[in-house]
């Protein structure tokens, strides 16, 4: 792998940028190996990045039904924090977060990650006094989290409109610092030229058509490209996890829906941070590029389909306007769905399943993509130890049997 | 957006419903003798069908009635409209079309429920 550097920079400005090398390799699958993910997108590559960074494990496949990174990874609005209520997802999103502040070291990979602030916006009492709580928790984990009132989030986001005849009143919000936003497609990009680097074989336009089970025990895939023999599978296809969990004939409590984002046209900076409103299903940044990218809320029905419904985004731009006045006249470019698998209780499902070696890495709901450093390191744990981390221990299929759910609700970035 | 026929009122936006999760999810008639993954499965576990999915909804800006609706979940297109208490089956060409390549979709969950009202 040649690293990036300035000198790589100036070597390859000589050549007019010709001379570049491919950042992995496309190879045909092997008959066998260790370990086969399903899902080449952020948490399958940092999966196998940490398979072979931490635990030696490098005769690894990553099989992908399309290309790398064009299923939510590519689809999310790439926000970053890790401003849980309970102490299960605190610590496990602030692991995650202390890879992220690492990552462009880490991967010698510019994802362009920016600390520049989260607000979670607090639009009646309730609201108030469950964000205070969460910010108190949060402190108690070690957690950057402040409290702002109206005045102060208006300092903080001037755009921002705090008038108390609004129809969605901000009567203040959380902030955490150290959230933030990454270039998503440079994280994928970036996993997958680290763990190529090591020996993983990336293999895309691959699709698992079935599974090989003997016995109660997993011992391969069967693909568009031919069987593989695996001594251990795991997924990481969010979206589909119920599909291909089916082909294993295992139930989850998880149901996918769509979820749809949109860009407006380029403009000038207006907003230097990130404003989440889980109430109104707004969420705002505006990226490099100057596009304000935002989010709405999911689409109430399951769905496949990659597209939402219109008035989800009528609902979402109107309360938008609400709160950002000042966008009424921007046009909005693009809009896309993606799919999401959301669980009952807003935590997702990371560890062991029935099958003995096939392993399952779901249910990210509406946030996966925060997590994906996080996910694919205790994922890798996981998988190399046939034993869940602490981490991600409290994440298993089984907290639905005991009862013992890590409700999120009040902290995932959109009501599902 | 979805057009939806509401099986007393005709067909109108999907707006004036809202979706009430799959259907034919029967309360167990002995609650009090359930194991935990007896009811893990009846409160928690899905079948969250890629194709076919019989689901329920309410037409809560207009007669305010429950109802079911066999909708494929990838094309969007709804295949049957019909009352609560029915079950009506439907044609294979419409239950099979969306997942030619998946096989073992055939086999069905585990867990067997009672199929009720």
């Amino acid at each position: 792998m040649s690293r990036f550097s300035i000198f790589s920079l100036a070597r390859n400005a000589m050549s007019w940028h010709q001379n570049w090398p491919r950042q992995w390799r496309s190879p045909d699958p092997k008959p066998e190996y260790d370990v086969v993910i399903i899902g080449a997108g952020g948490h399958g590559l940092a999966t196998a990045y940490y398979l072979a960074k931490e635990h030696g494990i490098t005769n690894v496949a990553v099989i992908e039904k399309g290309w790398l990174g064009g299923g939510n990874t590519g689809r999310n609005t790439t926000i970053v924090r890790s401003n849980y209520l309970w102490d299960e997802s605190g610590l496990f999103y602030e692991n995650a977060m202390k890879l992220w502040e690492n990552l462009s070291q880490e991967l010698n990979y510019n994802v362009m990650f920016s600390q520049r602030g989260v607000l979670n916006l607090a639009h009646n009492l309730g609201d108030v006094r469950e964000s205070i709580r969460r910010v108190n928790a949060n402190n108690l984990n070690g957690i950057d989290a402040e409290w702002l009132n109206a005045e102060q989030v208006k300092e903080f986001c001037p755009i921002i409109n705090i008038s108390k005849d609004s129809r969605y009143p901000v009567m203040g919000a959380t902030l955490q610092r150290r959230g933030g936003t990454a270039r998503h497609d440079a994280v994928a990009w970036g996993y997958a030229r680290g763990a190529d680097d090591m020996g993983v074989d990336v293999i895309q336009n691959c699709e698992v058509q079935g599974l090989m089970i003997d016995n109660g025990t997993v011992k391969g895939v069967r693909t568009s490209l031919g069987d593989i023999k695996a001594k251990k599978v795991a997924m990481a296809c969010a979206g589909h996890t119920s599909v291909v969990a089916d082909m294993a004939g295992i139930r989850l409590p998880i149901e996918s829906h769509p979820l749809q984002a949109l860009v407006s046209e380029p403009m000038k900076p207006v907003i230097d941070c990130v404003v989440m409103s889980n109430a109104v299903h707004v969420y705002v940044s505006q990226s490099d590029k100057g596009e304000l990218v935002m989010g709405a809320g999911i689409d109430a029905y399951v769905g496949y389909s990659q597209r939402g419904s219109l008035h989800v985004i009528e609902d979402q731009l109107g309360s938008a306007m609400e709160l950002f006045p000042l966008f009424s006249r921007t046009r909005m470019m693009r809009s896309w769905g993606g799919i999401v698998d959301t669980c009952p209780d807003a935590s997702p499902i990371v560890g062991k399943t029935p099958v003995k070696n096939l392993y399952v890495n779901a249910g990210w709901g509406t946030g996966g993509f925060k997590a994906t450093p996080g996910a694919g390191w205790c994922y890798a744990h996981t998988i190399a130890k046939d034993e869940p981390h602490d981490l991600n221990a409290a994440f298993s299929i089984d907290r639905f049997i005991t009862g013992a759910l890590v409700d999120e609700h009040g902290a995932a970035g959109v009501a599902h | 957006m979805l057009y939806i026929k509401c099986p007393w009122c005709g067909e109108r936006d999907e707006t004036e419903y809202h979706y009430g999760g799959e259907a034919h999810i029967v309360r167990p008639e002995n609650p009090d003798e359930l194991t935990d993954a007896e009811w893990a499965e009846y409160v928690f576990m899905r079948t969250n069908t890629k194709g076919v999915h019989r689901e329920r909804w309410v037409h809560s800006d207009g007669c305010r009635r429950w109802f079911n609706v066999a909708r494929n979940t990838v094309t969007n297109e709804i295949v049957s409209v019909y009352k609560t208490g029915e079950k009506p089956d439907l044609p294979e060409a419409v239950t099979t079309k969306p997942a030619p390549a998946k096989k073992a979709a055939a086999k069905k969950a585990p867990v067997k429920k009672k199929e009720g009202a």
